[in-house]
Parts: structure tokens; C-alpha cells; sequence
């Protein structure tokens, strides 16, 4: 399944798993961030509503 | 207009105001560098231009935050802006100011100083050249990077991590002019790029600073 | 009904919520099959051997880093003219987007770079020049966060945009000239959108390319409904607090 890639290996599979982390790492602290900000919201709303 | 050109010339001037500090910097960086690439007269020669042009460089960053920030701690820069002075032009004259103050010094501190570091004697005329051209801009650029930066407390690391990529093409061509001279080659691109730099900067980044000072002490 | 009507928050959370899903699948399906493809399925090039994989990767992560910034820029302009916090707030969620990318793009521009040049790094133009888009993306975000007023801060990191657009393409100019001809035949062999690849190569790149590109969509409205919310959380807070 996996290439032969020959004596680049080290070179191109790192160049694919730093990528990806990067990506993978963008992607997550992007949904943490923004169910955090569903989260404070909702909260603001609450009090907003409770106190008037 | 020239009073408050004299007046900021003035209070750089005086005790405490910070003139010679640029020059002070400007000196020990110079020693420090063979210090951390050996005494080698060949080197030396070799790095000279480019070494003085970057520390001439960070003298000027260095003394950019006090450009704005004293006028903004003690209400003055408030005055200036419902001064009947246009805005631009009081930063021009800022910028100026610091030219004098800091830049010119630095211009007439780098022979010398180029002397310590064995600089080709074709290298002085075009080093003096290059960075007498260079250093206006280098302050124009540097009060923009002030007036983003005028409120924000210790603002001085942000300061020079926005305006250090601006200077990037200064650098580049002062730093190639200077080099050329001391090889002997022909500098006429480099010094030609930058003077197109110093030019333009010196005419358009004032509108941009007055506009940025304008939403920052609103 | 025109574009502008986005401008406003509310309509635009639902454009975002409507839109998102389809973004999402698509983009990351793009992106899968591109690089599986072109890392599995290609042959090695004559000269580079299998290195030449890395273009699925850097192609598409350099374009998107010079895209994110050119549309900070649109976003910026906009903001400083029309005064639409949605705006403004999408060029602020695009910039740690712009980063990654330009990250991506200078660690696999470095290591595409090793086998021909023997070294980790190179001043090679190209890459130098994405070094330096690294520290205006570095300098906006941080002054995005020094400054307390949302408003000011949009204000100010919007003419930082506009500045540092014009530095960044004088400073490619000027890269170029300080490191002319060197590495002419050997700099990163990167190829420009894909003309002057060989077919084989060309179409997963274009996927790769058009998944990246459909990412980075996603990120900025997911990212920017974020903002919103944040920003409205505070308005919140700040009005309760005043006793309104």
C-alpha cells in the first residue's frame, strides 16, 4: 500500500505529518474556541433574560 | 510648524530626553560584533557594511517608542490633534525630529565605527551615502509604527515586531548600496531603489500615521 | 436582496449555518482525495524522486497563505469604508488561517528544498519571502490582541493590512534583487498554479488545491461567527453591567 519513496522517505513523510497535524491542530482549537463562544453567550443571554 | 519642530528637537535634546542613546547603542553593538564572530580582520572587512547598516537600523527602532509616547502620557498629543496644524504634518515633523536626533547622528557615527570593523576604504563614501538616504525613511516608517502602537502599554516588543517587516526593503537596498561600494561594484540600483523608497515613504506613510493616530486617541 | 445584506450579524450566522455543512464535506473530501491521490498514486519525478509529493502540499498551502492575506485586505478595505463589523471581524478570523498555511508552506518549501540544496533551510527567494508574510501575519494578529476597543482595533489592524500589503509586495521585489540568479535552476521547485506541471501531476494538485482553498471557506465563517458571538457576549455584559 505505502509507496516506495525511496531515500526521501524521511523527508516526505514528515513534510505530510507536519501538514497535517498543522491542519488537524487548526481545526480543532477552531471548533474549541467557538463552542466556547456558543457556550459565554448563551450564558450573557441567560443573565440578560434573568435580570432583565 | 518650526516651533514644533524646535520644540520636540528641544526636549530630545535636553537631559533625560534621550539623544545619544541611539549613538551609545549604535557603538556597543558595533564592539559586541567581534566579540560573537571573532576578530578575523577579513571578516570583519567583509560583514562591515552590512553589520553597521542593521545596527544603525535598531538604534532607530530602539528610540521610536519614546517618538509618541510621552506626548500621549501628558495629554499634549490631544492638543496636537485639535491643534489647526494638519495632523500630517505634525507627524512629519515628528518624524523629522527624529531623524535629527537619532538618524543623522547614526549617519555621521558610521565611518568611524566602520573603522573599528576594518571597512574597505571604498566602502565609507557609499556606507555614509546609503545610510543618509536610508535613515529618513527608517524613521517615517517608525513613526507610523508608533502612532499604531501610542496606547498600548509596553508597547514597545509590539512596536518592533510591526515595524521590522516594514523595513525589510530599506534594509535590503541601504545594506546591498553599502556593500557594493566596499567590493568596488557599481551601487547605482540599490542607491537608485532606495532613494525611490526614502521618497515615497517620506510622502505618502504621513497620511497613514495621521489616519491611525486619528483612531487610536479617539 | 444584494451581498450587503450579510453585513448584517444575524443574517449572516444563518448564511454561515445554512452553508457550513456542504463547506465542510466537500472541502475535507477534496483535500483527502488530492493528497491521497498524489501521494499514493503518482509516480516520482526524474530528478526530484519522490520528494516531488510535497507539491499536493506546499502548492496548495502557499496559495491559500497569500489568498488569506489578499482577502484580509478586501475584508479590511471594506471595513474602514462601510463600517461592517462582519467584515472587519472575518479579516480578524482569517489571519491564524493565513498562518498555518504559511507555516505549511515554509516547513514543506524547507524540507521539498533539503535534498536539492543539503541544507534545512535556504534564503531562497521564495521562501524568504513567505518568511516575512509570517511576521506581518504575526504582527497583525498581535495587535488584533494588544488593543482593548474592538472597534480601534479594528480600525487600526485594517490600515496595518493596507500598509503591509503595500511593504510585502515591495519586499518581494527587493527579496528578489538580494538574491538574484543564485539558486536560478535549483531554488524550491515550485510551480506556478500548476501550467507547467505534467498532467499527471496537475489533477490532484487541482483538488488539493480547490480543497484547500474550500478549507480555509470554512474556517473563516465558522471562525467569524466565533467573533460574533464573542463580541456579542461582551456587548451583553457591558450593557448589564451599565444597568441598562
Amino acid at each position: 500500500m505505502m509507496p516506495d519513496l525511496g531515500k526521501y522517505a524521511v523527508e516526505v513523510l514528515s513534510a505530510y505529518a507536519a501538514s497535517l497535524a498543522l491542519l488537524v491542530g487548526l481545526v480543532v482549537l477552531t471548533l474549541r474556541r467557538g463552542r466556547a463562544a456558543r457556550a459565554d453567550l448563551e450564558a450573557a443571554e441567560a443573565d440578560v433574560k434573568r435580570n432583565g | 510648524m518650526i516651533a514644533l519642530l524646535i520644540r520636540d528637537l528641544r526636549l530630545a535634546l535636553r537631559a533625560g530626553g534621550g539623544f545619544g542613546l541611539g549613538l551609545a547603542f549604535f557603538l556597543i553593538v558595533t564592539v559586541l560584533v567581534p566579540f560573537s564572530v571573532g576578530p578575523q580582520q577579513a571578516l570583519l572587512g567583509s560583514i562591515a557594511a552590512g553589520v553597521l547598516w542593521l545596527g544603525a537600523l535598531l538604534a532607530c527602532l530602539l528610540s521610536l517608542d519614546r517618538l509618541l509616547a510621552l506626548d500621549y502620557e501628558d495629554g499634549t498629543l490631544d492638543l496636537l490633534l485639535t491643534a489647526p496644524l494638519p495632523l500630517e504634518a505634525v507627524v512629519s515633523i515628528k518624524a523629522l525630529a527624529h531623524w535629527l536626533t537619532t538618524g543623522l547622528p547614526l549617519v555621521l557615527a558610521a565611518p568611524v565605527l566602520g573603522v573599528l570593523l576594518n571597512l574597505p576604504g571604498g566602502g565609507f563614501f557609499w556606507l555614509v551615502v546609503s545610510l543618509a538616504l536610508g535613515t529618513p525613511a527608517l524613521s517615517v516608517i517608525g513613526t507610523f509604527g508608533a502612532a499604531l502602537t501610542v496606547g498600548i502599554k509596553r508597547g514597545g516588543l509590539l512596536l518592533s515586531l510591526l515595524v521590522l517587516p516594514l523595513y525589510v526593503p530599506t534594509l535590503i537596498f541601504g545594506a546591498e548600496a553599502a556593500r557594493r561600494g566596499a567590493a568596488g561594484l557599481d551601487p547605482q540600483t540599490p542607491v537608485l531603489m532606495l532613494a525611490g523608497i526614502t521618497f515615497a515613504t517620506i510622502a505618502l506613510m504621513p497620511f497613514a500615521s495621521a489616519a491611525v493616530l486619528r483612531m487610536g486617541l479617539r | 436582496m444584494s451581498i450587503w445584506q450579510y453585513a448584517n450579524p444575524v443574517k449572516f450566522l444563518a448564511l454561515s449555518a445554512r452553508v457550513q455543512p456542504v463547506l465542510w464535506v466537500v472541502s475535507i473530501a477534496f483535500v483527502v482525495v488530492g493528497l491521497s491521490w498524489g501521494f499514493f498514486a503518482t509516480p516520482d519525478d526524474f530528478r526530484q524522486g519522490s520528494t516531488v509529493k510535497i507539491i499536493y502540499l506546499h502548492v496548495p498551502a502557499a496559495l491559500m497563505a497569500i489568498n488569506a492575506w489578499f482577502m484580509m485586505l478586501v475584508t479590511s478595505l471594506i471595513w474602514l469604508i462601510r463600517r461592517h463589523h462582519v467584515s472587519a471581524l472575518a479579516a480578524k478570523a482569517a489571519a491564524p488561517i493565513g498562518v498555518v498555511m504559511t507555516v505549511i508552506a515554509l516547513l514543506t518549501g524547507a524540507i521539498w528544498g533539503q535534498p536539492m540544496w543539503g541544507t534545512w533551510w535556504a534564503w531562497d527567494p521564495r521562501l524568504t519571502s513567505f518568511l516575512i508574510l509570517f511576521l506581518f501575519y504575526l504582527g497583525y494578529i498581535a495587535l488584533w490582541e494588544a488593543i482593548e476597543d474592538p472597534d480601534t482595533a479594528a480600525d487600526l489592524t485594517s490600515v496595518l493590512c493596507l500598509v503591509g500589503s503595500v511593504f510585502a509586495i515591495l519586499s518581494r521585489y527587493a527579496v528578489q534583487f538580494w538574491n538574484q540568479g543564485l539558486h536560478q535552476g535549483t531554488s524550491v521547485p515550485v510551480a506556478t498554479g500548476g501550467r507547467t506541471v505534467a498532467d499527471v501531476f496537475f489533477y490532484p494538485l487541482l483538488i488539493s488545491m480547490i480543497g484547500f482553498g474550500l478549507l480555509f471557506v470554512a474556517l473563516v465563517f465558522y471562525r467569524t461567527g466565533t467573533e460574533i458571538r464573542l463580541r456579542r457576549a461582551s456587548a451583553l455584559r457591558a450593557r448589564s453591567e451599565r444597568g441598562v
